[in-house]
């Protein structure tokens, strides 16, 4: 497939998938200052490094107050990566490859992005629940829709692709930051308010129900264990990593477990060392270390994945 | 919702005979939207707009807050074409495009036309459009122009005329199958008791045209639409063709001329292309050639072109045959290449470079239409009747510094059609253009076309830019074949 389109396709991939995580950390935090503590409401700045755009906040707003935050999260046009800024990054991308997409898939993200476009702002200020939950299923329904009417072909494993390298990002991001903010409060663990936080977390990812399952009570070492090492979960950084890897050796036909591009190497590199990684050493370590490192992995990959596929010039012709 | 307040002003009506009494065509859609009561009227109206909306059919408003978009206007009145009257356009189109075609291939080659004297040299030596380097081209089966659109009005008396030729990289085709698609969804009824012939053939017949183009070697060649990108206001359009035809939408940025050939860059390598449907004008498509500042085109494709190595539909310099004083040739040209009467005719034109004719226009400004030769979507014209006096003089100044730039036509009383304003129906100014497509060996025309509408009261211009809007067009079947209408058929189930 052309260069060009596989990058546009990859890219509306990614602003999608950052789109919904962003709708459902702020939904979940909605939910979190319902339960919290008067003196512990304050917590929006967090939401706003998670996505690691705090400069651009301050500079333009005031104070990070619930209205603000969201505000900037969701409507704002000069925050790239706000909910709007990002639907219409992703559909701009889905334009400009209109014919490698289905129709449905086309219709559906026009009517995501003029669905936010027309948010009644004061409202979703007021009941935030309902609309952010509605963007989130917009967000579900245009993945079932990909899934099902598209063809599970080149183009599709590129979008496959950004969408877990999106999502492995997304999930190292907020458990960086919700962990820097949890476990400074020493006399708060294994309190009531420290579990109400770890469940958070898990929500943020829509993982709670099934950390349960395998887990059972909240528990901060099992719950990062999970959010990183967990080979089943769909939002686990291993598993995301997983499907990225497969995708990638679709796209190329390389027999897995060996590699013959840049891209290849890298991806199938730090999988391996998921792989055989125990939830201790990453504790010895320290999470924000090895998330910090994990970071510049992931940005890597994205650089090899640039250069194998999407960038190509005359001097490596083959024709 | 009725029509009994419905006027036709005495203007031609495409769905009344006379007041009250509609076109034996129209009968069944007038009776079944008779049915339908102003409300329910309403509400389809606005189901259209939304599922316009949704398909993302919309084009930027300049000049007003970013990311506002708009639908294009649509009304949902149906306009309708006998059998009949689509048997007379159809063959007066074929028998235009082969004419041209001619024309195409002797004005670039021998220009025999110039030298038996129906066509004065001076009118090709000043055309703009007239490009030097396609001179001597031969595209492959001697066939310059596989695609165009040409605008029909149809006067007070119902005669139809030719009012311009477009065989450079027409636009609209996609509103036709669009239009169509959301008037089925929302009239299902009407559409299943009229007999109304059907468009959504066009990609596949489009296709085929295109790859009959591609080197007889080439068994299965690869073609691909090539466009200026997402901010050219037909982008949807170009989209759409591309992906209902399964071919690579392509910008000049993703190919590139190596060894001769031209090739696309895909994410295995390069990929060798066979032939081209372009969107995007001639000046643009080589700056090796062309426009040297253009960063839309290919450097080096008009080399691979001349050498075979790569097909274009249209070939390069079609764009002659659209100047508006050729255009006034045309019926010389017919008889000249086919030894035939043109059957549809022209607008009676005065080429204002003749002194006797600009003489004429100069004086009857104020009842004529005046056009600038190469413009189209509606700019540089005057309709002299609805003019100022400064409107006046100021065409009387261009005409005489630049007379070969202008033609002019007597103002035709363009047929009427009626639209849904608000509660009730009122006559609009309408015309069309239907597709028309050339392989060498047959040619085909889309039994439909777009009917564009100028929305605005007594407005007689209907270009999308200057508040236009369109219909969907219901050509019917033969209602004498018993054959023909299917649907008889499965309604016995």
């Amino acid at each position: 497939m052309l260069s060009r389109a596989a990058e546009s396709i990859y890219w509306m991939s990614r602003y999608l998938e950052r789109a919904e995580n962003v709708a459902r950390f702020i939904e979940v935090n909605c939910h979190l200052m319902l339960d919290l503590p008067v003196e512990a409401k304050g917590q929006w700045e967090p939401l706003v490094l998670t996505t690691g755009d705090q400069h651009l906040f301050y500079e333009n707003y005031a104070t990070d107050n619930q209205a603000n935050v969201i505000d900037f999260l969701t409507f704002s046009p000069v925050n790239p990566n706000s909910i709007l800024s990002c639907l219409q990054n992703a559909r701009e991308n889905a334009r400009s490859i209109r014919e490698i997409i289905s129709t449905e898939m086309w219709e559906q993200i026009n009517k995501f992005y003029l669905q936010v476009q027309n948010i009644d702002k004061p409202q979703a200020q007021d009941a935030p629940h309902t609309y952010f939950t509605d963007i989130i299923m917009a967000s579900h329904l245009f993945t079932g829709i990909q899934r099902n009417t598209m063809s599970h072909n080149e183009a599709w494993q590129f979008a496959q692709l950004g969408r877990a390298l999106e999502r492995a990002d997304k999930t190292s991001r907020i458990l960086d930051v919700k962990y820097f903010f949890l476990l400074p409060e020493g006399d708060d663990v294994g309190t009531l308010y420290d579990n109400i936080q770890w469940s958070a977390l898990l929500k943020s990812t829509t993982a709670l129900e099934m950390y349960r399952k395998q887990f059972g009570p909240i528990e901060p070492h099992n719950v990062i264990n999970f959010l990183i090492l967990n080979r089943e979960f769909p939002r686990a950084i291993r598993y995301c990593l997983f499907e990225a890897n497969q995708s990638l050796h679709t796209i190329s036909g390389t027999p897995e477990g060996s590699f013959q591009n840049p891209s290849e190497q890298v991806l199938g590199r730090l999988l391996a060392e998921l792989d055989y990684t125990s939830i201790d050493e990453i504790i010895t370590r320290g999470l924000h270390e090895y998330l910090d490192a994990f970071q510049t992995r992931l940005n890597q990959i994205d650089n090899a994945v640039f250069e194998t596929f999407f960038t190509i010039s005359p001097s490596t012709s083959t024709a | 919702m009725d029509f009994s307040s419905y006027k036709l002003d005495g203007f031609y009506d495409e769905l009344f005979e006379s007041p009250n009494s509609p076109h034996p065509g129209a009968r069944v859609l007038l009776e079944k939207l008779g049915e339908l009561s102003k409300d329910e009227l309403q509400k389809r109206h606005q189901a259209a707009e939304l599922a316009l909306m949704n398909m993302g059919i919309t084009f930027n408003v300049y000049g007003s807050e970013a990311g506002v978009e708009k639908i294009f206007p649509f009304d949902i009145i149906p306009r309708i074409v006998s059998h009949t009257d689509w048997t007379y356009i159809e063959k007066g189109l074929v028998q235009r495009i082969q004419a041209l075609n001619l024309f195409l291939c002797d004005i670039y080659a021998d220009q025999k036309i110039l030298k038996d004297g129906i066509i004065p040299r001076y009118v090709i030596d000043t055309a703009k459009e007239f490009l030097k380097p396609c001179v001597d081209l031969s595209p492959p089966r001697g066939l310059w122009c596989h695609i165009s659109g040409i605008d029909l009005v149809r006067d007070k008396d119902g005669q139809f005329y030719i009012l311009e030729d477009n065989l450079r990289c027409p636009s609209g085709v996609s509103y036709v199958l669009e239009n169509r698609e959301v008037l089925k969804r929302i009239f299902p009824e009407v559409f299943e008791a009229s007999h109304v012939r059907h468009v959504d053939d066009y990609p596949a017949q489009l296709l085929n045209t295109l790859r009959s183009l591609s080197p007889p070697h080439v068994t299965s060649p690869t073609v691909v639409l090539l466009t200026p990108g997402i901010y050219n206001s037909a982008y949807f359009e170009h989209a759409f063709l591309a992906q209902q035809m399964g071919i690579e939408l392509v910008e000049g940025r993703d190919l590139v001329v190596t060894d001769g050939t031209v090739a696309m860059r895909t994410t295995r390598g390069f990929q060798r292309i066979d032939v081209i449907y372009r969107r995007i004008d001639a000046d643009f498509i080589d700056p090796k050639v062309f426009r040297p500042d253009s960063m839309l085109g290919v450097p080096g494709l008009m080399e691979a072109y001349k050498k075979g190595q790569v097909a274009i539909a249209n070939a390069p310099g079609t764009g002659i045959a659209d100047d508006k004083v050729v255009y006034a040739y045309v019926p010389q040209i017919i008889k000249y290449y086919l030894n035939e009467d043109i059957l549809l005719p022209n607008v009676p034109t005065y080429v204002c470079w003749d002194d006797k004719q600009r003489e004429h226009v100069l004086e009857n400004l104020d009842t004529l239409v005046v056009k600038a030769a190469n413009e189209s979507g509606g700019y540089g014209m005057l309709i002299g009747v609805n003019s100022t006096r400064a409107e006046r003089e100021d065409f009387a100044n261009r005409i005489t510094q630049n007379p070969r730039n202008y033609i002019a036509q007597p103002t035709i009383a363009l047929s009427r059609s009626p639209i849904l304003v608000d509660d009730h129906f009122e006559g609009r100014h309408v015309d069309l253009r239907p597709y028309v497509l050339c392989n060498g060996e047959d040619t085909y025309v889309l039994p439909g076309g777009l009917t564009r509408v100028a929305l605005k009261k007594g407005s007689l211009v209907v270009n999308s830019s200057q508040g236009g809007g369109s219909k969907d067009t219901w050509v019917l079947y033969d209602s004498d074949d018993p054959f023909v209408p299917y649907r008889h058929l499965s309604q016995t189930h």
